[in-house]
Order: structure tokens, then sequence, then C-alpha cells
């Protein structure tokens, strides 16, 4: 990464300095990404050739169909994408249906309720883990994608959702909705007609939450997950860490395999993303 | 919410609005009680029994808290918890206070330091700690490489159990730095250029401008980033779990791993659930600290 782009002749020893501390914070964190995708491509041989290449003596491709081959890596990948999908979509429709609500439907006891909601997000995650697990295993639900799909929808994810989404909700004026009920509209349409058009940066943003978050989940896959063909890419490369112990070519290649979809979202969705996080002032 | 009081005396509309509003707020309501309340009581139930995987559980009152206590594996792991929010926290908001700071100025290639840092943030946990533990490998890891080339030796950073939790904690602070930098640099964007420029008319500098302008003005953000950020670090599993399973020596096996290990690896689920409430009342009296401060720093926040 280029850090300083043509600065102009007259730079201050202030910026000098500035530059120079974000240059080299910022090849930190770079370093890890482009030593992930030099070494995804070594020769086993070169992974630990001395002084470092990071451009490597000859390229080899072929780590990327072997890792393939050592684990079921496109599973992987197809239960990440598609529960991710489902999750999105889930918290956005019931996140918005809640959130709508609360912001604009009058009925008793709303705001009561919402506070309830909103405290049991303190609840870690951690605490429920065991009983939900029992729950699971009840159900015969251990060792499916149900309690990955369901638990972030109707959880704490969708309840960090709803309080997004009536953060946006809260913002449009109260006409707009009355000149829709003069007019006939049942709430659903207002909802779904008026009110989700409107709230399109909300729900961007929380898209992107959303789906960075179950992307990334490790937990409840590692508890509730234990064949391999369901696994998700984050526990699925956990094992694999395991199993392949040094051969890092085939570990790098997997781990670039995983990052470059949710960097595309990123680099594409940027600017929401940021705005989003600075807005709702965070999770975690 | 006062127009709501004033809607609801409408009559039919009023009644409509009783029933589609439970309708609509139902699902979450739903899940709530059976994925969250139901679960947390039975957790404190659980907590008081002896509850294995397979087989009658037994109620043993508080035998399990009593255990906790003259359990010295606990006062590792809480130990090591501790150690571990110690280093990152400060750390972490220093850095990305730093950051924020020069961030902050509009000056050429900022975006580009602005992405470069959030990236990690971005990047999957488990996908930033297997990279970084290739990093910190002893032989074919990049640091001892670079070591190497100006003639030291490096460690075997996660084989040492005085070196595994500052590599932990320097890998995890790096990958969330950007998340609180952006906090901060909302923050900053938000103080008045007025005081600035009030402060460069009375002469201050640039630190003094920092200290008496900046820092005041962006409180109530550094003390909520910093709350959460503590109990971030209070749950922290999955670096561990990759980089180093606790190890080496229970080094750095922490709270959640430890709980993870007794409910998932030994089923000794009554136990970890005491263990879990132990987690839950620290990060529950954290939050209403939180919620405090919101109160009395966050204005309009409710009704924004």
């Amino acid at each position: 990464m280029k850090a300083t782009h043509k600065p102009s002749f007259r730079m201050t020893s202030g910026a000098v300095g500035t530059y120079s501390v974000l240059t080299i914070i910022s090849f930190i964190m770079i370093v890890p990404f482009l030593w992930m995708i030099s070494t995804s491509f070594k020769e086993p041989q070169n992974i630990f050739t001395y002084p470092p290449q990071f451009i490597p003596a000859t390229f080899r491709f072929q780590n990327y169909i072997d890792v393939f081959n050592l684990i079921p890596f496109h599973r992987f990948y197809f239960n990440s994408v598609y529960i991710a999908l489902l999750v999105v979509l889930g918290t956005v429709f019931f996140a918005s249906l809640s959130g709508y609500a609360f912001a604009k439907i009058p009925f008793k006891g709303r705001n009561a309720v919402f506070l309830v909601l909103l405290s049991a997000m303190m609840i870690p995650h951690e605490v429920t883990a065991i009983p939900m697990f029992l729950f699971m295993r009840e159900l015969n639900w251990i060792n499916t994608h149900l309690p990955l799909i369901l638990l972030p929808i109707f959880g704490a994810g969708g309840i960090f959702g709803i309080f997004v989404m009536r953060q946006f909700f809260i913002t449009v004026p109260v006409e707009l909705e009355e000149a829709a009920m003069i007019d006939g509209c049942s709430r659903f349409r207002i909802y779904a007609q008026i009110m989700l058009p409107i709230a399109k940066p909300g729900l961007a943003t929380l898209t992107i939450f959303t789906f960075v978050t179950v992307w990334n989940e490790f937990f409840d896959p590692l508890i509730f997950i234990n064949s391999r063909e369901l696994m998700t890419l984050p526990l699925g490369l956990s094992l694999f860490t395991d199993e392949v112990g040094t051969a890092w070519h085939y570990l790098m290649s997997a781990t670039v395999m995983a990052t470059v979809p949710l960097l595309i979202v990123f680099f594409l969705a940027q600017r929401q993303f940021i705005e989003g996080v600075a807005m709702t002032g965070l999770k975690e | 919410m006062k127009k709501a009081g004033k809607r609801q005396r409408r009559g039919p509309l009023a009644r409509e609005a009783q029933i589609t509003g439970w309708l609509f707020v139902s699902p979450m309501v739903l899940g709530f009680i059976l994925l969250l309340l139901f679960p947390l009581g039975l957790a404190l139930y659980m907590s008081l029994t002896d509850w294995p995987l397979l087989g009658e559980y037994r109620f043993i009152g508080l035998d399990n808290y009593r255990h906790i206590l003259s359990d010295a594996m606990f006062w590792k792991v809480f130990g090591n918890t501790v150690y571990f929010t110690a280093g990152l926290v400060p750390f972490n908001i220093v850095l990305a206070l730093l950051l924020a700071l020069l961030l902050s100025k509009s000056m050429r290639g900022i975006g580009l330091f602005r992405t470069a840092i959030f990236v990690p943030v971005m990047t999957s946990l488990i996908v930033w700690a297997i990279v970084w533990k290739y990093m910190f490998a002893t032989d074919s890891g990049l640091i001892n490489q670079v070591l190497l080339l100006l003639d030291i030796k490096g460690p075997a950073w996660l084989y040492n159990k005085d070196l595994a939790m500052p590599a932990v904690i320097v890998t995890s602070v790096l990958k969330n730095v950007g998340l609180n930098m952006i906090l901060f640099i909302a923050a900053i964007q938000q103080v008045p250029r007025s005081l600035y420029e009030a402060a460069t008319l009375d002469g201050a500098g640039k630190a003094k401008t920092f200290f008496n302008v900046t820092l005041p003005m962006i409180t109530p953000t550094v003390f909520l980033t910093v709350v959460m950020t503590v109990i971030g670090s209070l749950k922290v599993f999955g670096q561990i779990y990759v980089m180093t399973q606790g190890g080496p020596n229970n080094s750095t096996k922490v709270l959640v791993y430890y709980i993870w290990e007794k409910a998932f690896k030994m089923f000794q689920l009554g136990y970890a659930s005491s263990l879990a409430f132990v987690l839950f009342v620290v990060v529950l009296v954290l939050t209403l600290l939180q919620w405090q401060l919101r109160k009395r720093w966050v204005f309009n926040e409710g009704d924004a």
C-alpha cells in the first residue's frame, strides 16, 4: 500500500511526523495480508526460506486447488454464504418490522417492552449458550444449521437490529403515515411501501453489520456443529489449522479465499459501514 | 412519546394500534423469551446443580459457587483475563485516540490510511488469528525472520508462557483498534469549530488545545468506548482458541475459554453455568455503569 502520494513540497515537520506514524501503523496492518497472499502461492520448501520473500520465487497456484482436496472447503463456503444470507434477510425483515412498531405504532407498553429487549443485549452469549445447547439437543437440532440461523435472527443480533431500525423510523415525520392512513392503507402496507424505502440507509447499515457478524461467528458453530460437511468457514479454518500444522501455504490459500468476499463487501459499502459504526455507536 | 399518548385516545384507530403494534413486535418478543430470557433463567438454575451431559442432574445449592472460590484454575483464568484486559484496553484506547487525532484533519491520502487501519476490523477474527499465529511462528514466522535480519534470534512467541499473552494482546489490539478509531474520529469531528478558533486566538499550542478543548469534549465517547472495550476483552475467546488453545502451561487460558472447556469438553454443565454467571455479573455491573454514564452525557439519545 502506497502511503504518501505526492506530498506538497512545503510539508511542515508536523506533517512529516504525522505521515510517518500513519505509514508505519498502516504498514503493520497491511503486512499480514501481503504475507498471507504471498505465502498462499509459495512452494512448501520456500516457506522457511530466509531472508523472507514477499514475492515468491515460483508461484504455485496448485495450493488453491489442493485445499479443496484436503478439506471440504467448498462446503464451508457454501454453508457460510447461505447462512449469512438467510440471517441477513430474516434480521432485516423482523428487526425492521419491530423497529417500525416501536418507533411509530402507539401500543400499550411499547416503551417498557423496548427497554426490556434492549437490556437483554447485555446478557453474555456464553451464559445462554449452555442451556441453549440442551434446548437444541432436545429438539434434535445439534449438528444442524437451525441454531446458527435462528439464534442470530431472534436473539441479541436481532434486538440490536431493532435498536438500529427504531432510530431511523423515529425521525420519519408522522404526517407521512397519517396521510397514508387516511387513504386507507394498512399498517403493513405503510411499513412495506412507505417506511422501508425511506429507511434504506438504516437497512444498509443493518445488512452490513449482520453479514459481518454472522460471517465471522465462531462460538455457536463450535458448540452446535460436529460434522465437517456442516461447518462454516471460521470453524472449518480453525479445524484445518489444527490439522495441517505448519503447512502454511495451504492454510494461507484457504484464508485468502475466506477473506476476499468480505473485503469486497467492505470496499463496496465502506462509506456506509464507517458511517454506520459512527452513528450507532457500536456493539460487541 | 408524548404524541403517542395523545393519539391513543382516538377510538378504533387506537385499538388497531394495540393489535398491530403487538403483532409486529411479537416474533422478536417471542424470540427474546425463548432464546434469551428462558435460557438465562435455566442457566441460573443449572448453576445451582451438578448437571452432567447424560443422566440425572442434582440440585446442590451454592456448592458450585463455593467451589469457584477454592478452584485454583478459576483464579488462574481470572488473573489471565484481567491481564489480557489490562494490557489491551489502555493500548487500544491510546492508539485509537492517537490515530483518530491524526486522521481527523483533512489531508492528502487520509482515506487510504483510514481504510488500511479499518480493514482488520472487517476481517474474520479467526482468519486474523490464524495469520498472526503464522506471523509469530518460531521459524517461518515473519516477525522472527525480520528479527534475524537484525541478527536477533527470535523467541518461540506462542510457546513461551511469558510471551504468549502479550502476543495475543498485540494481535487483538491490531484487529480492533480501527473500530475505536472510527468512533473517536466521529466524536472529534463533532467538536464545534468555534472552540478551536477561540483556542487559537488565545494562543494555545497543539498540546494545550488537545488537553483543554478536544479531550474534554470527547470524554463521553472515550468513557463509553473504554467500557465497551473492557466488556469485549472480558469475553475474549476466538483468538485464544486459534493461537494458543489456552497454553502454554495455561498462561493464556481466559475465563470464556475455561467456561467453554468445562461446558463443552468436560460437560460439567452446572459448574460451567456458575462460571458463566460470574462473567454475567461482571458484565452487568459494567453495562449499568455504561448506562449511567450515557444518561449523564449523551444528550437526547432516546429521541434522536
